[in-house]
């Protein structure tokens, strides 16, 4: 059995080796704010913290990580909403269907931590992720508020 | 009944603590009898429930897939029932609830921008109903008249014996009371919260991964499948052998689904996926398998200058006009098929036995997917129900198509009593998609001597959404929806006037699946008409904002939103070093909508939008900054469709699987978006979708003013804009 540290716990997981952490959080731990958008580290949908970088979480077996790596999901980024990048989302009303927020958010919060204040250039360098409703203009202003309310 | 759905934190680390097993601290109300009881006691209407506490619960029919249609009509109703909107939260009914009530939510059919539109008028006399029988109720208790009580933010006055009372404290009474046969609803003019840019209801929760989507759905004894069905168009399975994967781990079934798919059932779906990834499967790949790109193009193309062809809308003499014509101008363009991709895959959980069949799913019409779950299950609908949840996405691919629902219960039936939640994989779902219609347009202008046009034939070729769709709404074998934005009329009205014309379509009809695709017709139709009048005005030396304007005498609501456009950018001043504007507009959904788009292209041929001013006229405006949002996300539709997206058919089956081949927009490429919001009320346009027609035009027509280059096929990603 395998132990992970997510949110702050360390906890058991029963699951085989090559499972990506991603259906781990989802399946084994219930943690279903990351969400599946794609398998291929192309969409972003699936972004969590690992000593505090953003990544994919649909292309790490579980096998990849080890029990000293801190791992922070949509559901531990905060206790009650009140991570600065998740106040600004709520203040512009970011979300539409709100499937590729979570992981919007977790490269958001990884950026900032990084690069309190980053450019336009460094946001488009930095936040691929794919949001078919379209929400990147309120994104990129949330990252603006976010970036100033920490400051 | 309706689903709430919440994992709290608390229930995750009980569930965690318990040693992370597969059951989780948090449960899904499953009590049908406990809900209506429930609702029955502390229901005013069916629109409007109001606890002691004074909470509000606003029912809402159609289905939120981001585009805010659960806030705006929830304001609707809160407007007329003059209720403390901060106490407001919302519900969906059941369709089998609304079965069973005689319909009394009306359609819960959410597409083509209506969900506002059609239902804005029953709704608020709901809010209003509401409201008169919680103040019928408060007078009758003091022994008033209820004329001389008044009711604002919930709370009901009267003001010659000074008393006032909630709406909490008199909802059971108000319950019993007879609805009154008729209430006076608000000119919009007087609105207080419709009409205002208000937060969205449902952001909170999308925040900190407490909202539940289909996907994340947990049942007790849950059981999970992944599928993959034939992936040729028409094509069946032929068989699978399970010897190999019937002993992975977690594996409990693997069974054929209707007659071209298999699905492997496990505890878990990675499980399930892992196994059906490993399962050998052949495939009986039918008469399409030799269907390209390049054949349905040439399939298509024989429509252009086919005689058989059903009019659109005809107008003159457009053969005499054509040949008095001093110069002609002729162009023939093209647009692909394009995929959905929702973000959010397609995906349901069933739960079967013999006399009842649950489904839990996003579905953008939960009438249509109840009647699926019931034809699947071999059940009457009355013995089905089905459990909206918001969508991650929908953009047309689950409102017309329930495929996955019918998939989830065929699997659900090997398996009675126990839930099984299917989710397809990103490749499964760009395999089976619902496509964009592939179409292919000959546009030809007759002009005078001084550059008029005098007459206008448009040629469309190719497929038709109605004819694979719904065939009952045809007309005479003609799909009417195939002329979106050049009809005589209505909500997709053609708004130029031409002396003569002729649009007409040559119906072909390629073996790939076609579907509402946001937008849908008006996409490629805008497309056509506003680049084409784009090329007439530069090949006669005229300003494309005054030819067309010249054009549009008679519909001045688009003049005034193209107008407000291309002043907003700035339209006839200088643009930026190296920058060009392109221009278009229609109308859609009942909306009038423009834009200018300012462009520029390096000597690498690299395009960069930098600006796009859009106007939208929705007659109401409900929620101007969620029509904004609407607006901004319109242009990512359009413009992503437009830069890239294109499925290619090679053997019969789409050739791109995931998002490194189906590329779409990201943050880097979005423009800045100035959003004018101008209702002109006495109507009710929609939203969600208009914008989207008239996005790749006017960047098409400013790539055009920047490089003279005219692209007539999409995607922009074929062709190079380098310098030469
Ligand atoms: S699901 Fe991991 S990047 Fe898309
Ligand atoms: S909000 Fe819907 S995909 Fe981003």
């Amino acid at each position: 059995m395998a132990k992970i540290n997510v949110n702050g716990s360390v906890l058991d997981v029963a699951a085989d080796p090559a499972t990506p952490l991603l259906w781990v959080l989802r399946e084994q731990l219930g943690l279903t704010g990351t969400k599946f958008g794609c398998g291929i580290a192309q969409c972003g949908a699936c972004t969590v913290h690992i000593n505090g970088e953003a990544q994919r979480s649909c292309v790490l077996p579980l096998e990849s990580i080890s029990e000293s790596d801190t791992i922070v999901t949509i559901e531990g980024l905060s206790e009650d909403g009140s991570h600065p990048v998740q106040q600004a989302w709520l203040q512009l009303d970011v979300p539409q269907c709100g499937y590729c927020q979570a992981g919007m958010i977790m490269a958001v919060a990884a950026l900032l931590e990084k690069n309190p204040k980053p450019s336009d250039e460094e946001i488009d360098a930095e936040i691929t992720n794919i949001c078919r409703c379209g929400t990147y203009r309120r994104v990129r202003k949330g990252i603006h508020l976010a970036a100033a309310a920490k400051a | 009944m309706t689903v709430s759905l919440d994992i709290t934190r608390r229930g995750f680390v009980a569930g965690a603590g318990a040693v992370a097993g597969l059951t989780l601290g948090f449960s899904i109300p499953f009590g049908r009898e406990a809900a209506e009881a429930k609702a029955a006691i502390d229901e005013i209407n069916a629109w409007v429930v109001v606890k002691p506490d004074d909470q509000v619960i606003i029912r809402i029919a159609r289905s939120e897939m981001g585009q805010g249609t659960l806030t705006g009509l929830a304001q609707l109703v809160a407007e007329e029932l003059e209720c403390d909107w901060s106490k407001v939260t919302t519900e969906y009914p059941s369709p089998a609830t609304n079965l069973e009530r005689g319909r009394i939510w009306q359609s819960f059919s959410t597409g083509g921008s209506r969900g506002i539109r059609e239902s804005h008028d029953y709704v608020r006399q709901g809010g209003a109903a509401a409201r008169e029988m919680l103040i019928a109720a408060a007078a009758k208790d003091w022994g008033v008249s209820a004329s001389d009580c008044t009711a604002v933010n919930s709370v009901i006055t009267h003001k010659a014996s000074n008393r006032s009372t909630t709406y909490g404290k008199v909802a059971v009474a108000a319950s019993k009371l007879e609805p009154p046969k008729e209430v006076q609803l608000k000119d919009p003019k007087d609105w207080k919260l419709a009409g205002k840019p208000v937060k969205r209801l449902d952001t909170a929760d999308k925040l900190t991964g407490k909202q539940i989507y289909g996907v994340d759905l947990k049942l007790p004894g849950m059981l999970n499948a992944s599928i993959k069905a034939c992936p040729v168009f028409g094509g069946k399975l032929a068989s699978f052998d399970d010897s190999k994967v019937k002993s992975m781990p977690g594996v409990r079934g693997v069974v054929a689904v209707g007659e071209d798919a298999v699905a492997v059932v496990a505890e878990t779906w990675w499980q399930a996926n892992s196994a059906l990834q490993a399962l050998p499967i052949v495939w009986d790949e039918g008469e399409n398998k030799g269907v390209t790109s390049e054949t349905i193009r040439e399939f298509v193309a024989e429509g252009l200058d086919a005689k058989d062809a059903f009019v659109g809308n005809e107008a003159g003499d457009i053969d005499g006009a054509l040949k008095g014509a001093a110069k002609t101008v002729e162009a023939t363009y093209t647009y692909p098929f394009q995929h959905h991709a929702t973000m959010e895959p397609m995906n349901a959980t069933a739960k079967w036995t013999e006399e009842r069949c649950e489904v839990w799913c996003p579905t953008q019409n939960g009438e249509a997917a109840l009647a699926a779950c019931a034809e699947a299950a071999g059940l009457s609908p009355a013995q089905c129900d089905v459990y909206k949840i918001h969508l991650g996405g929908g953009f047309g691919r689950r409102g017309a198509f329930h495929d996955y629902v019918r998939q989830a219960v065929m699997i659900a039936m090997e398996f009675p009593g126990t839930p099984v939640k299917l989710i397809w994989t990103r490749e499964e779902d760009m395999a089976h998609g619902m496509y964009h219609p592939y179409t292919q347009c000959k546009l030809t202008a007759a002009l005078d001597e001084n550059g008029d046009v005098t007459g206008l034939r448009v040629r469309i070729a190719g497929q038709s959404i109605l004819a694979s769709v719904m065939p009952q709404r045809m007309k005479n074998g003609a799909d009417m929806v195939t002329f979106q934005t050049l009809l005589p009329g209505g909500e997709h009205s053609i708004s130029y006037s031409f002396p003569n014309l002729l649009v007409d379509h040559a119906m072909r009809n390629p073996p790939v699946p076609p579907g509402f695709w946001r937008g849908v017709n008006a996409n490629q139709n805008a497309i056509y008409m506003e680049c084409f009048l784009d090329e007439v005005a530069h090949a006669t030396g005229q300003d494309p904002l005054e030819f067309r304007l010249k054009l549009m005498g008679d519909y001045p609501k688009n003049a005034a939103v193209l107008k407000a456009a291309a002043e907003g950018a700035g339209w006839g001043k200088p643009a930026p070093e190296g920058v060009y504007r392109g221009l278009a507009q229609c109308t859609a959904f009942a909306s009038h909508i423009a834009a200018c788009a300012e462009v520029s292209v390096g000597d690498d041929g690299k395009v960069k939008i930098h600006r796009i001013v859009a106007a939208t006229d929705s007659g109401h405006a409900v929620n101007p900054q969620q029509i904004e949002a609407q607006v901004e996300g319109s242009f990512v539709y359009g413009l992503s469709a437009m830069l890239y997206g294109e499925c290619t058919v090679k053997g019969g089956r789409v050739e791109q699987q995931n998002f490194d081949t189906y590329r779409v927009m990201t943050i880097s490429e979005m423009p800045e978006v100035e959003t004018i919001v101008m209702p002109s009320g006495g109507f009710w346009g929609g939203v969600g979708e208009p914008t989207i027609a008239v996005a790749a035009p006017a960047v098409l027509n400013a790539i055009f003013a920047a490089t003279g280059k005219r692209i007539r096929t999409l995607p922009l990603k074929h062709h190079s804009l380098a310098k030469a």
